[in-house]
């Protein structure tokens, strides 16, 4: 056991190992994402068309790439477990932390039980196909939580070693899909001119479409989580973020060039896993197959990534003492959040055995909605506390404060298209919040060490 | 009891070997570890 020695002598700490890389760091963001582009995103079809679905797939795009550069200059600095809580807590104040915090947690706690579900739903369709309907998923849900559950309990390397592999195979499935439908000869396989529509429900459909175009990019954020753990957070978190994004532009693309060109939009738009389903109608079995082990894939990495985030924000929640200090504790082994990762297993289970994917889906998009409303706000007060040259950045994005606003304006009109779709369930998210946010003033804080939670070695920000 | 039987009782009998190992491990460290030491790590720390 490797432990160091701080401050006073004999004062023995402990820390999390700091092992990972930038391809880590793509692993974990693109794997929680990729899963959106095998299931998901097709629902936006349903709203606004195939060509609503393509502009939903570029506007979330673009809000995803502002996303991607405040969060890479951000945490570039802020380099702790925690990711946006902790940015939140040096840059905005407590409340906003805690809150920060919760919608990380929820987030990426509903979304391993997700897809765990859907892991349980596809060996159930995957028994049925070899002749054998009718098989429980519920064991392999459990199955799939537990395992990931242990592999991060084992380490990070590891863990995130895995979701590399497995998401790179999700990954090439898709560029390998995109080569079988022959691209370069319209009409060969793919049938665009005859497919594509006009908008069925006009502009208002597109703005609807918004929503579900979330599930090209979701999760991309999830990189700032693991700061703490890797050899160079100022190298490593832009590098993996940034390329992350750039994949997931990719692969949202083809995509979407992919199915448009092979299913009418009636059928696409309520597809259950619509890649599969255009590889099925090229009637290449090996092709099929393929893409059945990467849809299972994508959803493995997609939870383990999120077990890895959710244990990570709640970690740092209670080491800051917002969540019992209990919480707080590493692994003097594997240097792992353990507590955290233990107290998350009977949740995900809980929230998968509810069997209610599509609630729990959209809670789990709107909470990170309002996380990324909130970096539009913390981007331009990080800057003007600490203007450029005050500390060291391992990136500075471009334009500021142009991603900023940018973001805030197309986090409103995302809203929009939820509160049209999904008008009570935001609106009772909201109160959620609004009532934890009350019992964290009167019952919590007053646990929180105030002074111990700053310990960026910053310059006093400017103005105070 | 077909295939499939055996193997959802399987994947039963995996995840509860799984989750014990855990739990097991985690209360043998908090006897193993003094807790100060276990809550001891501080955030931007370089190490």
């Amino acid at each position: 056991m490797s432990t160091t020695v701080a401050g006073e002598a004999n004062k023995q700490r402990i820390s999390m190992l700091k092992v990972l890389n930038p391809f880590h760091i793509w692993a974990l963001g693109v794997g929680i994402v990729l899963v959106g582009e095998f299931m998901g995103w097709n629902f936006s079809v349903a709203k606004g068309g195939a060509y609503g679905s393509l502009i939903a797939c570029w506007v979330i795009g673009l809000l995803y790439t502002c996303v991607a550069m405040i969060d890479s200059e951000v945490t570039s600095t802020v380099a702790a477990a925690g990711g946006q809580y902790t940015q939140a807590k040096h840059i905005i104040g407590p409340l906003m932390a805690f809150n920060v915090g919760l919608y990380l947690v929820m987030a990426y706690t509903m979304l391993a039980a997700a897809d765990a579900l859907v892991v349980g739903d596809l060996m159930t369709s995957g028994a049925a196909v070899m002749g054998h309907p009718g098989l429980d998923p519920k064991p392999f849900v459990v199955l799939t939580i537990a395992f990931l559950a242990w592999l991060n309990y084992r380490g990070v390397f590891m863990t995130l070693t895995l979701n590399f592999v497995i998401t790179l195979i999700a990954f090439v499935s898709i560029l390998v899909l995109f080569i079988a439908v022959d691209p370069l000869h319209q009409g060969a396989v793919l049938q665009h001119q005859a497919l594509l529509t006009d908008l069925p429900y006009g502009w208002i459909g597109v703005i609807a479409s918004l929503q579900f175009g979330m599930w090209y990019y979701l999760g991309i954020e999830g990189t700032c989580q693991a700061a703490e753990e890797v050899r160079s957070a100022g190298r490593a978190i832009p590098l993996g973020t940034m390329g992350g994004m750039i994949t997931l532009l990719v692969a949202a693309s083809l995509t979407w060039f992919i199915c448009s060109g092979l299913i009418p939009w009636q059928y696409l738009g309520q597809a259950t896993t619509p890649l599969y389903d255009a590889a099925s109608l090229l009637g290449n079995t090996k092709l099929q197959l393929l893409l059945f082990i990467a849809t299972m894939f994508a959803a493995i990495a997609s939870a383990n990534g999120c077990i890895n985030d959710a244990s990570r924000a709640w970690f740092s929640l209670g080491r800051d003492r917002y969540m019992p200090v209990f919480f707080g504790a590493i692994h003097p082994r594997y240097r792992t959040p353990y507590r955290s990762i233990i107290f998350l297993v009977p949740i995900a289970v809980a929230f998968a055995f509810t069997g209610l994917l599509d609630q729990v889906i959209t809670f789990s998009i709107l909470s990170g909605l309002l996380g990324y409303t909130f970096m539009s706000f913390n981007m331009v007060k990080f800057r003007k506390m600490w203007p450029l040259g005050s500390i060291h950045r391992g990136y500075i994005h471009p334009f500021h404060p142009l991603p900023a606003i940018t973001l805030f304006i197309l986090c409103s009109a995302t809203y929009f298209a939820t509160f049209l779709g999904y008008g009570s369930s935001l609106l009772s998210i909201m109160a959620f919040y609004i009532v934890a946010s009350i019992w964290f003033t009167l019952r919590r804080y007053k646990f929180v060490k105030r002074a111990d939670q700053f310990t960026m070695p910053w310059p006093r920000p400017k103005g105070y | 009891m077909d295939f499939l039987d055996v193997l959802s009782y399987l994947a039963w009998g995996v995840a509860a070997i799984l989750l014990l190992w855990i739990v097991v491990d985690a209360l043998s460290v908090s006897k193993q570890y003094d807790e100060e030491f276990l809550m001891s790590s501080r955030e931007g720390e370089e190490h």
